[in-house]
């Protein structure tokens, strides 16, 4: 059951980008909620780059046994967090439309965006 | 290089150890004019343990507790105590960054009060994870006397030391950074210094790119070590990656140090570079700290690894 379940996730995981992306004029969308979070996990995040319309809500999860942070890297951004430990998580609201760049600013190899439509 | 040993400017032999004693596991490299030499051991009962030695430690995380090492405390305290039992005290010791887990004060305090069992000067630089929130203020007070003290550098017994910073600003995308002002006050620093003057360079992540994929590297080191070019003897001293790597370059020395709280991987061994675990009883074997003597004769140090196991 269990393994069925998170493959699932994963599949949905998966799906939401192209999806999204393409979703130009979907309006607001029935929030969803998978699409909203990205894992920490092996020093990178996943997904690395995300789609999401304009009010989204996105949270990251820390699954890495060190600590990372969620750091925008342009001026006036809307991301910084405090060190996540393992298992934090952070989240913030993205409503104005635009592509933002993000890295941890513990390891800086470690990047990401967002876009917003 | 090695003629310069003999110049009226060269490092007084007088203030250097007559010969050198070393106690436990480890490989004794000694160096000349920049090429390593394996010695073999001393037999302590033969040394005259007088002289200059220092020890560095690196990464003791303190605060950590994950599966990889659930007492960090316990083992930087073993740390220390082995400091303690050397047969030869060493003149200081250098911290070479991620003294704490996550830049907290109680972790600081832990930390220092663990080193208070040393009876001697320590000297600091940070790790990424001593930074975080506030760029180091918080650090550089606690460790350094001052937020404004971040790079600094100190003579002791002929050689000339300096702390490097490389983990303020970091970029996205880069690795570890210096950055100009940095690089201006160490050009400074270095100015007018005599070639015959061994250095000892201690920062925290490597000032040669180790690993990109990991970003084990400092961008602007390159610059850095253009200003130690005309110096026979230099030696770069780093910890981030908690494990022993050595280098070779020119003039230039690198060495990698372990952690006292837990090892990584090799470079492209796993998945990440987190932290390895190991089996409980293969911890210690993997945990260590480095004394690194001057021998007279030899412009360049001696560096032995010694583990906690």
């Amino acid at each position: 059951m269990h393994v069925s379940k998170y493959f699932a996730v994963a599949l949905l995981t998966m799906a939401a980008l192209p999806f999204m992306s393409s979703a130009d004029n979907a309006g607001p969308m029935p929030t969803a909620e998978k699409g909203t979070q990205i894992k920490i996990g092996n020093f990178t995040f996943v997904p690395a780059t995300l789609e999401v319309p304009a009010g989204t809500h996105i949270t990251w999860i820390n699954e890495d046994d060190v600590p990372h942070t969620v750091v925008g890297t342009d001026p006036g951004t809307p991301i910084k967090s405090p060190a996540l430990d393992t298992d934090d998580r952070y989240a913030t609201d993205f409503t104005k439309p635009g592509t933002y760049k993000y890295f941890c600013s513990l390891h800086p190899h470690m990047t990401g965006t967002i876009v917003v439509k | 290089m090695q003629s310069n040993d003999d110049s009226p400017k060269g490092m007084n032999r007088r203030q250097l150890l007559k010969c050198a004693a070393w106690a436990g596991a480890g490989v004794v490299w000694v160096m000349d004019g920049g090429v390593p030499r394996a010695l073999k051991f001393m037999n302590t009962a033969d040394a005259k343990t007088t002289g200059f030695s220092f020890v560095q430690v690196s990464d003791s995380h303190i605060g950590f507790s994950k599966d990889a090492n659930p007492d960090s405390t316990g083992t930087f305290k073993a740390a220390i105590e082995r400091v303690n039992a050397l047969p030869q005290k060493p003149s200081f010791l250098l911290h070479t960054g991620d003294v704490s887990h996550l830049s907290k004060m109680e972790e600081f305090d832990t930390a220092k009060e663990i080193l208070s069992a040393y009876r001697g000067d320590v000297h600091y630089v940070p790790g990424e994870h001593d930074t975080i929130g506030d760029n180091g203020a918080a650090f550089f007070e606690r460790f350094n006397g001052t937020p404004a003290r971040k790079w600094y550098s100190f003579d002791a017994n002929g050689v000339h030391f300096v702390a490097l910073v490389n983990v303020l600003d970091l970029q996205a995308g880069g690795f570890g950074k210096l950055g100009t002002e940095q690089l201006e006050w160490l050009e400074k620093d270095l100015h007018g210094r005599p070639s015959s003057t061994p250095l000892v360079l201690f920062t925290h992540m490597p000032l040669w790119t180790v690993y990109p994929q990991w970003g084990w590297g400092t961008d602007d080191a390159t610059q850095a070590l253009a200003y130690t070019r005309k110096f026979g003897s230099v030696t770069v001293l780093n910890g981030h990656i908690h494990q022993v790597l050595q280098k070779v370059e020119g003039n230039v020395n690198f060495y990698s140090a372990l952690s006292t709280a837990f090892p990584q991987p090799a470079p492209g061994t796993a998945p990440s570079p987190g932290p390895m675990k190991v089996p409980a009883d293969k911890l210690r074997s993997v945990l260590g700290i480095r004394d690194v003597t001057y021998t007279p004769g030899h412009k360049s140090p001696g560096v032995v690894e010694q583990t906690l196991a």
